[in-house]
């Protein structure tokens, strides 16, 4: 049952997605936009599980954290570039954002060692149960914390994107479809990110020790990596993923508290996606994000008038609800692997 | 130790098995329940009930019913507090559907509801445990979310989203004012911890601590896991339904969803951290840490700052409660995964023997 | 040599053909064997010759790819886990499977669960049925727990015990159980000369006293040659030898295997 289960689920997919083409209301026009967008937001989710996976397939953590590291980074980042024009007269704008980057990457390094230190190394023998408290211990000790060093109100991050629609294909379809700027980069950022990710773990010396350290901890010491350095290393690339994350949500929507809440919708993401996975947090992170947009604007109408509901809201659970169904017919993701428990 | 405990030696199982063995014990835990019930209100003002006891003892229940669940049968729950708004949302419905019935019937009724929609949403820790069953039960926590905000025969058609029941009254006794609330709670959290007390020492108990500690040799001996997984998600969810009902209708009044969203999740998840996995006396601590501690903070710190010359204003406050609660999470896993119960379990074994050493 | 005083009698064991692999790891070979009721049998071989794997196809933890098991008259090809713990066969685990958030008494009380019947409600309010079924399974365990003189340790949480009483306790728990068939993985591993004549000592007196079939996998040969009937050797998951252990110590594949010839 549980082979057939996916294909079950797959063509369900399927049909949800090609359903409102068939509708009569449904310009094509608009519906593209809607594909459109969320595809947009499923690239931003997937920055964001991007972080999980990395930390996940180097240390066996699941980082709860990595929203909270999401909302400090935009944060550091944003206020930063506020406030280093005043500190050393650098001028504001281009110069005064790319040195905010710089040295965001610089704390979010600083973040990683103290983490390793504080919390993973002590709890390294527990189950995993508790290292996910303990990131969730972090994830609450890091909004506060963050919030009362960069402040607690909306901030501007401005990456020099103006923020007009770009409307494209405006001869095939009527009125042509709107385009978000900051989406595009987004989209584009994301792609040079993996790209560089795949380029350091295949070919650099320390991508291969991580990806040791992945495979087999106890293996991978006994060949000399050191495991602490290992994952200092890796919580920082976390960091900077998510400053990358932050950044670009942050440009798009703000950078404000509720970014922190963005980890809980990168968790439905690495489900479909698989635990290990990066390819698989890209594509889940799509699934999710077309999934979602698709069932609020297109199956949402239909839910309200069947049941008479109050409103829509549909995309607050279907990532999860998704991600319950993959649990029971497909729990290692598309692209993760398979656990045998063995006495 | 306060008093000695040696030379009360049981000579019949029945001795052995009861909860308070020790004659002293059996003093001290009566003599704080005449406390709570006769002298407390006294003098306790009302702002103490509302702020601090009524809701420390509805959560304890709710807390309760999480133990059960994380600390006793080694699940994961991530979404406790939208079970507590099933079982709000339950009695409501039924109290408004079925008004002749007893508050208290309606109490069951809730909870009996509640253990049903756990059970069925416990169905998932039957193939998958660790995190991935956390992410079920935060699939649950946020359907549920969206089912009471959105599906209007919930909340009887309301036009703002939200429900305010009527005051509840047993037997003629309306039970109003703090006082009257604090006791009616205070009733309910006595006999439902003696509940659960009595199922953790029976062999339902051990089915679920056997489950947390080894599946695979508890499947050997004979116990099915099924039945011993989703019998702890029925009392658990049984506790958070007449929890939630109970903080609905005699906390708050009147609630909207936002009253059980992930926050409250997390926060008892917090409280049986810290208050100590796998113990009743847990639940107590933990609650009552949780719920006092912002209170503390909100008035301690303006003092203290305003004597270093050091302006704090509420929203401080609040970010340092989320630093202190983050950091508190990640010290007791690290120096005390079982919480402040097993601290307080030590203390008492050092002090039996103090002075000497060991 | 085995205590003479016991009637062994018929088959009440059968494994036929059990073939059993991990993706490609062979682990059981076409493996065939009897067991007779009353009868201690042991299981020996050198390390990784599917000793354990073959006690886990026996209780249902693990599934053969092919063969069947009969049981009491009851063929099954797919064992059933909790088919089999009510069909009265019990084991203990080389790695010690205890439940170690629990004490001594709690461990082996929780052997005792199958046969506790009150639900829910009866527990849930101390009600009489309730007490009454607790005090009456309290009394059994009891009654193992003199048989196997843990008393002092009875509130112990068994994580602090030394390894010798954790196998007690291991041995304990399935003894709770009133088996039929006692399956033992290396009850003596890890022990010294005096904690290993005593395991024996409760073994022998288990077999004797309650009757109770025993298979028994283990590396002392001493202990083998005293207290087995017949023994079984298996060696990468083939069998090489099927007899009593005299007819079995003067097989030369046995001794090949022992001493390391090539294969």
């Amino acid at each position: 049952m549980k082979k057939k289960g996916i294909y079950v689920v797959g063509a369900l997919l399927l049909i949800g997605l090609f359903a409102p083409l068939f509708q009569k209301s449904t310009a094509p026009g608009f519906y593209l936009e809607v594909l459109l967008g969320g595809l947009m937001a499923g690239v931003l989710y997937s920055l964001v599980a991007l972080g999980f996976v990395l930390i996940f397939k180097a240390s066996g953590v699941f980082n709860f954290a990595q929203g909270a590291m999401v909302l400090f980074a935009a944060l550091a980042m944003a206020r930063l570039a506020e406030w280093l024009p005043k500190w050393i007269g650098i001028p504001a704008g281009w110069p005064a954002t790319t040195l905010a980057f710089i040295l965001a990457t610089g704390i979010m390094i600083l973040l990683a060692m103290v983490i390793e230190r504080i919390v993973l190394r002590p709890l390294v023998n527990q189950e995993g149960v508790a290292l996910l408290m303990a990131t969730l211990g972090v994830t609450y000790f890091l909004d506060g914390f963050g919030q009362t060093i960069w402040g607690s109100d909306i901030y501007k991050i401005d990456l020099g994107i103006s923020k007009d629609p770009l409307m494209a294909f405006e001869g095939v379809f009527q009125g042509g479809i709107l385009l978000n700027r900051e989406d595009i980069l987004a989209a584009v950022i994301a792609t040079a990110l993996v790209a560089g990710l795949a380029v350091f773990f295949q070919k650099t010396a320390t991508g291969r020790a991580l990806r040791a350290v992945a495979d087999d901890h106890q293996a991978a010491q006994s060949i000399g990596i050191p495991l602490n350095k290992i994952w200092v290393i890796v919580w920082a690339v976390a960091g900077f993923v998510a400053l990358v994350a932050g950044m670009v949500w942050g440009a798009k929507l703000g950078v404000q508290f509720s970014l922190s809440q963005l980890a809980l919708k990168a968790l439905p993401v690495v489900i479909l996606g698989g635990f290990t996975s990066i390819p698989g947090a890209i594509i889940g992170g799509l699934i999710i994000g077309v999934g979602e947009k698709m069932a609020e604007v297109f199956l949402g109408p239909v839910l309200i008038k069947a049941f008479d509901l109050a409103g829509g809201g549909i995309e607050n659970w279907f990532a999860y609800m998704l991600a319950l169904l993959f649990l029971m017919v497909r729990p290692e993701g598309l692209f993760g692997e398979k656990h045998i428990d063995r006495v | 130790m306060f008093y000695r405990e040696n030379g009360q030696f049981k000579s019949s199982y029945k001795d052995d098995q009861q909860i308070l063995g020790i004659f002293q014990d059996k003093i001290f835990i009566f003599g704080l329940i005449a406390f709570a019930l006769f002298v407390v209100p006294l003098f306790a003002t009302d702002y103490a009930y509302r702020a601090v006891l009524i809701p420390v003892l509805i959560l304890v229940i709710a807390t309760i019913g999480l133990n059960i669940l994380v600390g006793y049968c080694g699940q994961i729950s991530l979404g406790h507090a939208a079970f507590m708004a099933v079982g709000a949302y339950a009695a409501y419905n039924i109290v408004v559907r079925l008004p002749m019935l007893n508050f208290l019937l309606v109490l069951v009724l809730a909870g009996l509801v509640t253990a049903v929609v756990g059970m069925i949403f416990g169905l998932p820790s039957l193939q998958i445990k660790g995190l991935y069953l956390g992410v079920a039960t935060l699939a649950a926590q946020f359907f549920v979310d969206w089912v009471f905000a959105r599906v209007k025969w919930f909340t009887n058609y309301s036009p703002s989203g939200s429900v305010s029941p009527a005051v509840v009254e047993i037997f003629g006794w309306k039970v109003a004012s703090p006082v009257d609330k604090y006791i009616f709670v205070l009733l309910i959290v006595i006999v439902f911890t003696l509940i659960a007390k009595n199922l953790v020492r029976g062999h339902i108990g051990r089915s679920w601590m056997a489950m947390r500690d080894m599946d695979v040799a508890a499947e050997v001996i004979g116990i099915r896991p099924v039945y011993a997984k989703l019998s702890a998600f029925a009392v658990s969810s049984f506790y958070a339904g007449v929890a939630g009902a109970l903080w609905g209708f005699v906390h708050l009044g009147s609630w909207e969803p936002a009253a059980f969203s992930i926050n409250q999740s997390l926060n008892m998840l917090f409280m049986i951290i810290i208050g100590g996995l796998g113990s009743i006396l847990g639940c107590y601590i933990g609650a009552a840490f949780i719920v006092i501690l912002p209170i503390f903070l909100n008035q301690v710190l303006p003092v203290v700052g305003g004597a270093v010359g050091l302006k704090i204003d509420t929203a401080f406050v609040s970010h340092l409660e989320f630093m202190i609660f983050g950091a508190l999470i990640v010290f007791f896993l690290i120096k005390e995964p079982h919480g402040i119960a097993r601290m307080w379990a030590i203390g008492k074994e050092k002090l039996r023997l103090w002075p000497f050493p060991h | 040599m085995a205590n003479l005083n016991r009637k062994i009698g018929d088959v009440v064991l059968k494994v036929e053909g059990i073939s059993l692999s991990f993706g490609g790891v062979k682990a059981l070979q076409n493996i065939s064997f009897d067991v007779r009721e009353h009868e201690i049998r042991a299981i020996i071989g050198p390390n990784g010759a599917g000793k354990s794997s073959m006690l886990n196809c026996i209780n249902g933890v693990y599934h053969p790819q092919e063969g069947e098991i009969t049981y009491k008259g009851i063929k099954r090809h797919d064992v059933d886990t909790h088919e089999a713990a009510v069909n009265g066969i019990a084991r203990t685990f080389q790695n010690l499977a205890l439940f170690k958030g629990m004490s001594v008494l709690d461990n082996i009380m929780t052997g005792r669960n199958l046969k506790m019947k009150t639900g829910i409600f009866a527990q849930a309010f101390h009600l009489g049925p309730a007490r009454a079924e607790e005090m009456k399974h309290r009394e059994y365990v009891e009654k193992v727990i003199d048989f196997l003189e843990i008393q002092p340790y009875r509130k112990t949480p068994v994580g602090r015990l030394p390894y010798g009483l954790q196998k007690r306790v291991d041995l304990g728990r399935a003894l709770a159980m009133e088996p039929t068939l006692l399956l033992l993985d290396e009850p003596m591993a890890g022990m010294n000369m005096e904690e290993k004549q005593d395991m024996c000592r409760f073994v022998m007196d288990v077999n004797d006293e309650f009757g109770t079939t025993i298979v028994l996998i283990e590396h002392d040969m001493g202990v083998v040659m005293d207290i087995s009937d017949r023994v079984v050797v298996l060696d990468y998951g083939k069998k090489i030898g099927d007899g009593n252990p005299n007819e079995v110590r003067a097989n030369p594949d046995v001794i090949k295997a022992y001493l390391g010839v090539s294969h």
